[in-house]
């Protein structure tokens, strides 16, 4: 066993990350060691990274504790650079971490500034000087050719980058001048986002968090009329919309409605968000209030005009859709349902029930098996098959229930689809008891009866 | 006529002239629509009870009401009832002459999600009808919540109609009409299995309860009295004559 992690006083007394536990016990007989438990500080990294949405959408993981940002175009909403370096780490140090962090003009010059000089704001262009006095570590490379850097004198960055490329190169590969480069500023290396960036958003910033769900509600509004503008300006509309909540704590909440047909009008958007949150399992506890509301289109359609309004429509079908929407948003998609028709002749099988929301022109249409003037030969509500015991074949027992038969009408014999499955093929009765119940009832294979179905 | 009684039928017409959603649908059973003043009453609260295990023909009643009323509708589901009384078969309703892709079907698992849902969708004016299956007799189904989804009714147009299944029937005030429908043996020898239904109205605001036999023709979308005749029992439970006795005796 060895140690991964060691606090301050332990690096005082002389511990360090990967020296053998009994080696560690020996030194410092009263040391208090913890199991380390990977996957839940990698959980407790990506709470950080959401945490740090609210400050720019393009955050990646830098395992097994860093984090890179990529900041471009935000620092105007913090005041500048170093205005935002210095809140991050405040609010991070608030919340209870030791943290270290700089800002440079790549992701690995700011990765190596933050373990070896926290704080530091490099101006623009100027990464290579700040850089340069750096020890070769902060290059992060495999401890061999950090080794093979110290044995032949080059202690800092700086003395690395005097060299000729082509001795670099020759001597240690391109990945390694690839590093140098980056980390001296001269060439890019993009992050890669944890989360991939919407197209369309808006965000809302409070100084004094809000608490009070009225005036979340219409902030979202606000945002989803400035989402509509960008929307409208590019002819499209919302099917998916996302608001995340930014607790002042570094709590964050997600909260995501769909729409049936593509949207942009902020009351609509603003009424699904309200019967969502209305009905949500676990309340959003506003604590000590969010201080970042921040809307995103997850998903967009094109729209014209007309249907993106759906608000002010009349038309019944918009109507209609409107009312999914909303019932979607508080019962969730699998629960608003619509009928589609299906091309097979198994009584379960005939028709689908879809949610509404995605509910197209079906393809099929509605095909009527009696002739006119005769009963329904379909039941009204169907069961899954339960069983029944016949009595004496002039009764069957059904739920405890001795029901005579009156009236008897069959066999109509349903063979099942033997490329799907072999089940047995089905002979339908249809039954009528001695207080007017209609029944639809089935034999398999000529011995065992099922009720199917009930008829009006 | 005495001068009270002309003050009563002035009264009654006036009643019905500030009625908002007076329009009323013809069932086609022509005594029956007589006793519902011209038919069934759009945007209003309506109840139906199945008799018990015959909530098949409780659903197919209403599933007969909601074509009368024509136009989209919503059906409001507790699963518990799915088990309990089998599934919505669309390829039943389309026999039945109820076309699915008029159909919404909204599955809650709750009386109070389905409640809820309901006096959303009863703001919906497009739609027909809001038909609300409930399951037993929750306690959240009290005077206020039918007062407020007549209400809600009363303004969109919106007919509502609670289908109350594993239940007896209640005497809860607030309802247009309250039906007790259990299913009914079918007259014809040759073509029997057509929907007949023995439909005991056991409350009606405008009018008096009675007793009905009727089938319902998937064909014509209509009730039609059942052969063996109506039963129409005396209004003994109602101190004034039914409006319908009051035209014939005028």
């Amino acid at each position: 066993m060895r140690l991964t992690a060691v606090d301050r006083r332990a690096t005082e007394l002389g511990l360090a990350p990967g020296m053998a536990l009994a080696s560690a016990r020996a030194m410092v007989p009263a040391v208090r060691v913890m199991a380390a438990n990977a996957p839940a500080d990698l959980r407790l990294l990506e709470k950080i990274a959401d945490w740090c949405d609210g400050f720019t959408p393009l955050v990646a993981l830098d395992p097994p504790h860093g984090l890179l940002l990529d900041v471009t175009g935000a620092t105007h909403l913090f005041e500048g650079e170093q205005a935002m370096l210095d809140r991050l780490r405040r609010a991070l140090k608030k919340q209870g971490f030791a943290v270290a962090g700089a800002l440079a003009g790549t992701a690995l010059a700011a990765r190596a500034l933050a373990r070896y000089r926290d704080g530091t704001v490099v101006p623009p262009g100027r990464d290579s000087e700040v850089v340069a006095p750096l020890p070769v570590e902060a290059l992060d490379l495999d401890p061999v050719t950090a080794h093979a850097f110290r044995r032949a004198g080059l202690k800092t960055i700086g003395q690395v980058a005097g060299r000729r490329r082509s001795e670099l190169t020759a001597r240690f590969g391109s990945g390694m001048v690839f590093a140098l480069d980056t980390a001296l500023g001269r060439a890019e290396m993009p992050i890669s986002p944890r989360l991939p960036l919407p197209d369309y958003r808006a965000e809302r910033r409070f100084a004094e968090p809000v608490m009070d769900e009225k005036t979340m509600l219409a902030t979202l509004n606000l945002l989803a009329g400035r989402l509509g503008k960008t929307l409208e300006e590019r002819g499209e509309g919302a099917r998916a919309l996302q608001a995340v909540f930014f607790r002042a704590d570094g709590t964050i909440r997600h909260v995501a409605v769909q729409t049936g047909a593509p949207t942009r009008d902020p009351a609509l958007i603003e009424r699904l968000f309200r019967e969502k949150l209305d009905a949500l399992a676990d309340p959003l506890d506003p604590g000590f209030g969010f201080d970042l509301i921040r809307l995103e289109a997850a998903r967009t359609e094109p729209c014209r005009d007309e249907a993106a309004v759906l608000g002010h429509e009349t038309t019944p079908q918009k109507e209609i859709r409107a009312l999914v929407d909303r019932l979607t948003a508080r019962f969730g998609t699998h629960r608003v349902l619509s009928f589609e028709p299906r091309d097979t002749h198994i009584p379960e099988n005939a028709f689908a029930v879809a949610p509404a929301q995605y509910a197209q022109t079906p393809r099929q249409t509605w095909e009527k098996m009696r002739n006119v003037g005769e009963a329904p030969r379909r039941p009204l509500r169907l069961f899954s098959p339960e069983p029944v015991s016949l009595i004496g074949g002039e009764a069957f027992r059904w739920r405890h229930v001795i029901h005579k038969i009156r009236r008897l009408e069959g066999p109509e014999r349903i063979a099942m689809e033997w490329w799907h499955d072999a089940a047995p093929d089905r002979d339908y009765y249809r039954a009528e008891d001695e207080d007017g119940r209609r029944f639809w009832l089935y034999r398999e294979q000529g011995l065992r009866w099922f009720v199917h179905g009930v008829f009006a | 006529m005495s001068v009270k009684n002309q003050k009563i039928l002035a009264l009654r017409a006036a009643l019905a002239a500030v009625e908002p959603h007076g329009v009323r649908v013809e069932l086609g059973v022509p005594r029956l629509d007589a006793v519902l003043a011209g038919g069934l009453m759009r945007g209003a609260l309506h109840e139906v009870f199945a008799a018990p295990s015959h909530e098949a023909a409780a659903t197919g009643f209403v599933a007969g009401l909601t074509v009368r009323l024509g136009g989209p509708l919503l059906w409001i589901r507790q699963d518990y009832a799915g088990l309990e009384c089998g599934a919505l078969a669309a390829t039943g309703l389309f026999e039945f002459g109820l076309d699915p892709a008029r159909l919404l079907l909204l599955q809650v698992t709750d009386a109070a999600g389905a409640l809820k849902a309901a006096s959303d969708a009863l703001t919906c004016a497009v739609l027909g009808a809001v038909v609300i299956e409930v399951m037993g007799s929750p306690k959240l189904l009290d005077l206020v919540t039918y007062r407020r989804l007549a209400l809600a009714a009363g303004e969109s147009g919106v007919t509502a109609i609670l289908l109350r299944q594993a239940t007896a029937p209640s005497g809860i005030g607030g309802v247009e009409t309250r039906w007790l429908v259990r299913a009914a043996a079918s007259q014809d020898e040759e073509n029997w299995g057509q929907p007949v239904f023995d439909a005991d109205l056991q409350r009606n605001r405008h009018g008096p309860a009675g007793h009905w036999v009727m089938k319902w023709s998937c064909d014509d979308g209509v009730f039609r009295p059942a052969d063996r005749g109506a039963v129409v029992s005396a209004p003994c439970d109602r101190p004034f004559a039914s409006p319908v006795a009051e035209a014939s005796a005028a």
